[in-house]
């Protein structure tokens, strides 16, 4: 009803290819960024800082395997080294020239990871398929190795482990322990709204469109005047790009401290099932599957207590956590079985089906 | 639509819960327990778990809490995840508690610069970060009662004694077997230091995190390079396969050393075998004290606890009721240096730093005997305190030395460096402001 196609006349190319052709997706839109900007004001620093950070880093990071997976066809399992990648650059940057201001180097440490990233893509061009998850795997392990065995990396710290010093924007702390998670979540806010923008971009234009052409069939992109190697790499990189970003928020502005561990192949993992679960070559994709592997859990978490303590039955915290890892496999099994193209189709779906509302066709 | 319905269920109960979050009465203390029974290291962690909960369960049943006031004991799973283990401190950090003891070194890292921020005290009990035994420059981080540079120091001094003296060390050849990770690589600085002075050499075998059940690279090294001792920190399921591990590969088991975290089921995977195994600790096992008794009675035999009978008593468990020992005996030092009934964190990171448990406070608490004294102070927030070498005998721990005190001077040295090392990494790490107490 309030969801109609009708009367929105395309009178320019450029409108007929936007993006968002519809007003009330435009208008949809609008409303959820102002609404993600109020809850910064609203929510309480458990949401905040429990939920709504740590998801929206997770969603840059599915957004930067999507882009190497999910357009380009091409499998990684070392999300979460690049990830590390990030964080380590970002740790260093920031202590080796402490005046300029930590967001400019959150951008960079992105190309650290970039860099390393395309170096561990090149093996791309020959290996397809399960075997280039292998590959992605060695680089997985050899940067953890690193991590572990390059002392240089944490600035000789004793304990092994990056922290998030204080630094400030404009006087206010951004990182540190005395941030608030109201500044920290604007802050890692705008960076994933500035960054999915980007990557939206990215995609819909003709980098896009390459990497989905080799995606599709790489001999006949390759027919068709498309370099698979610069095209491959540049997917290695931009998707790293994304990653490291991520990692580098993940630990000063969530974590705000961290070990070598916390980017491991779990890690990689983690990132790959969103982006399973979200559905393959979608950004909104990106942001249900983080909602969907993340949230969920912590939804669970509290509501089965609650759930459960009217009948009398009260559960110990570890039952609980079996409940939730049987609940979200479950769940996980489901929508698989329901959508096999992930949360993102049956989004795609439900807004068919809504245009037609209330008739079948 | 069915799912429809069930998603508006799920929005619906969702909201209930958000408001229905259970309101603490002001009257009680809030103590969570982050454990992990769940995950890869839920083979150690249950019984630390176990041991935490029914000690201050005890205390409830038996005395109603602590000073009159009841505790709010709950638990939070963390199954060893940095993850998890933030989500709990902020799920906890609301509900005002009095202390946190994160049961992980990876989680207490990142904890450790909020702390003092929001006013909680943690308590990382011979883990987390050794430097945060400086008071003055951690002063709302505790970790008593040793550090991991105290253990090497007793191990080597132990071995020394066996040897007749630390002289006779020269020449010999000592294993190290570790974590790869900041917990497992922090002794070595030391062990090298002392390696260089006595004149002995390390060979270190160090074990991924992900390679900790498949040691076989490591002791084949080890049978190659022939080490006259072993010395090793793991923690989880890599103490098990180390000593399983030694085992098959032929090494003689009682050269076989380790700092105080090898539980008797990591024992008992040896078999036979393991006979001679030793590990340093600073508490008893068994469960032959009247509190541990009133465990039992109370709380055990009551169906209130989540362990079986014959497991209270194991060295584990017993490490739980210690850091519950040190939980209660904060909050009843806090609540006699206040005079308040309910305390804040504030208030209990005071009572942490005066902690004095010597042989009179322990009989009192029903544990003479259990453990050696311990004193904090304002400035020592650790008391590097004497540990014992205990050995397994094929079926229980037995304890086969007095206790051995650290090298004090060796361990401050380092001790010092990192401190002064971690506060200028974190440049604007802030000077202590919270006064002491004058009985420290």
């Amino acid at each position: 009803m309030l969801y109609r196609e009708a009367g929105q006349f395309k009178t320019t190319y450029v409108s007929d290819a936007s993006i968002f052709p519809l007003r009330e997706d435009r208008t949809g839109l609008i409303l959820i960024i102002i609404a993600a900007y109020a809850l910064a004001f609203l929510g309480n620093s458990f949401l905040l800082q429990a939920v709504m950070i740590p998801f929206l880093v997770f969603s840059l990071a599915s957004i930067g395997l999507n882009i190497l997976t999910g357009y380009t066809g091409l499998l990684s399992l070392g999300t979460g080294a690049f990830m590390g990648v990030g964080a380590y650059a970002c740790y260093k940057l920031m202590t080796a020239f402490p005046g300029v201001n930590v967001i400019v180097w959150i951008f960079v440490s992105g190309f650290f990871s970039a860099a390393i990233g395309a170096l561990f893509g090149l093996p791309s061009l020959r290996i397809k398929g399960f075997y280039l998850a292998v590959a992605t795997l060695a680089a997985q392990f050899f940067l953890q190795w690193c991590f572990i065995r390059i002392p240089w990396l944490v600035n000789y710290n004793v304990s092994g482990a990056l922290d998030a010093p204080l630094r400030t924007l404009f006087g206010i702390p951004i990182m540190g322990p005395n941030a608030t998670p109201q500044t920290r979540y604007l802050l890692v806010l705008t960076i994933v709204i500035v960054l999915t923008w980007l990557a939206s971009n990215l995609v819909h234009g003709r980098i896009g469109r390459m990497w989905i052409a080799i995606r599709d069939m790489d001999l006949a992109a390759e027919l068709m005047g498309i370099r698979p190697l610069q095209t491959k790499l540049l997917a290695f990189a931009v998707s790293s790009y994304y990653c490291g970003v991520a990692g580098a928020l993940m630990v000063f502005m969530w974590y705000g401290g961290a070990e070598y561990d916390v980017f491991n192949i779990n890690q990689s993992f983690f990132v790959l099932f969103m982006v399973i679960i979200g559905g393959l070559g979608s950004l909104i994709g990106s942001f249900f599957g983080a909602a969907l592997i993340f949230i969920m859990p912590i939804v669970l978490g509290i509501v089965l207590p609650a759930l459960l303590s009217p009948f009398g039955i009260s559960v110990g915290a570890d039952t609980i956590e079996h409940l939730r890892f049987m609940i979200v496999g479950a769940l996980i099994i489901f929508f698989l079985i329901v959508e096999p193209h992930g949360l993102a189709r049956l989004w795609q779906i439900g807004k068919q089906k809504l245009l037609v509302w209330p008739f079948p066709y | 639509m069915s799912f429809r319905k069930l998603s508006l269920k799920l929005v619906a109960a969702t909201l209930l819960a958000g408001t229905a979050l259970p309101a603490f009465a002001q009257d009680s203390i809030y103590v969570p327990l982050f454990t992990y029974r769940t995950g890869p290291f839920a083979g150690s962690g249950t019984f630390i778990a176990d041991g935490m909960h029914d000690y201050l369960r005890m205390l409830n049943e038996r005395d109603g809490g602590i000073g009159g006031v009841k505790l709010v004991i709950e638990e939070c799973e963390t199954g060893y995840d940095t993850k998890k283990g933030v989500e709990c401190y902020e799920a906890v950090k609301g509900k005002s508690p009095v202390v946190v003891n994160p049961w992980s070194t990876g989680i207490t890292l990142p904890l450790i610069p909020r702390a003092s921020v929001d006013k909680i005290p943690i308590l990382s009990m011979a883990y987390g970060l050794s430097a945060s035994a400086r008071g003055d420059v951690f002063p709302w981080v505790f970790n008593p009662p040793a550090t991991y540079w105290d253990g090497m120091s007793m191990i080597i001094k132990y071995i020394g004694e066996k040897e007749g003296g630390l002289d006779k060390l020269k020449g010999k050849k000592i294993g190290f077997i570790h974590l790869d990770a900041a917990f497992g690589k922090e002794p070595i600085p030391l062990l090298q230091e002392m390696a260089k002075e006595m004149g002995f050499e390390v060979a270190l075998y160090p074990v991924a995190a992900q390679d900790m059940q498949n040691q076989s690279s490591q002791w084949l090294s080890a049978r190659r390079d022939k080490p006259d001792y072993m010395i090793m920190w793991g923690w989880g399921t890599m103490n098990g396969a180390a000593v399983k591990e030694a085992v098959r590969s032929g090494y003689p088991m009682d050269k076989f050393y380790s700092v105080w975290w090898p539980s008797e089921d990591d024992a008992r995977s040896g078999g036979a075998g393991a006979k001679g195994f030793k590990e340093l600790n600073w508490h008893a096992v068994g469960a032959n004290f009247p509190a541990l008794q009133d465990i039992q009675k109370h709380v055990v035999d009551k169906g209130l606890s989540k362990a079986s009978k014959d497991k209270v008593g194991e060295v584990l468990y017993n490490r739980g009721v210690y850091n519950s020992l040190l939980i209660a005996e904060g909050i009843a030092q806090a609540q006699k240096i206040t005079g308040k009934k309910v305390v804040t964190g504030e208030d209990v990171r005071r009572g942490l730093e005066n902690i004095k448990l010597d042989t009179a406070r322990l009989k009192e608490l029903g544990l003479e005997g259990f453990t050696d004294q311990l004193v904090l102070s304002c400035n020592d927030h650790n008391g590097h305190r004497a540990a014992f070498m205990q050995e397994w005998d094929g079926t229980k721990w037995v304890k086969i030395s007095n206790p051995i005190e650290p090298m004090t001077d060796r361990v401050k040295t380092q001790l010092d460096a990192a401190a002064k090392d971690y506060a200028e990494k974190n440049a604007g790490w802030p000077k202590r402001t919270e006064a002491c107490d004058k009985a420290s």
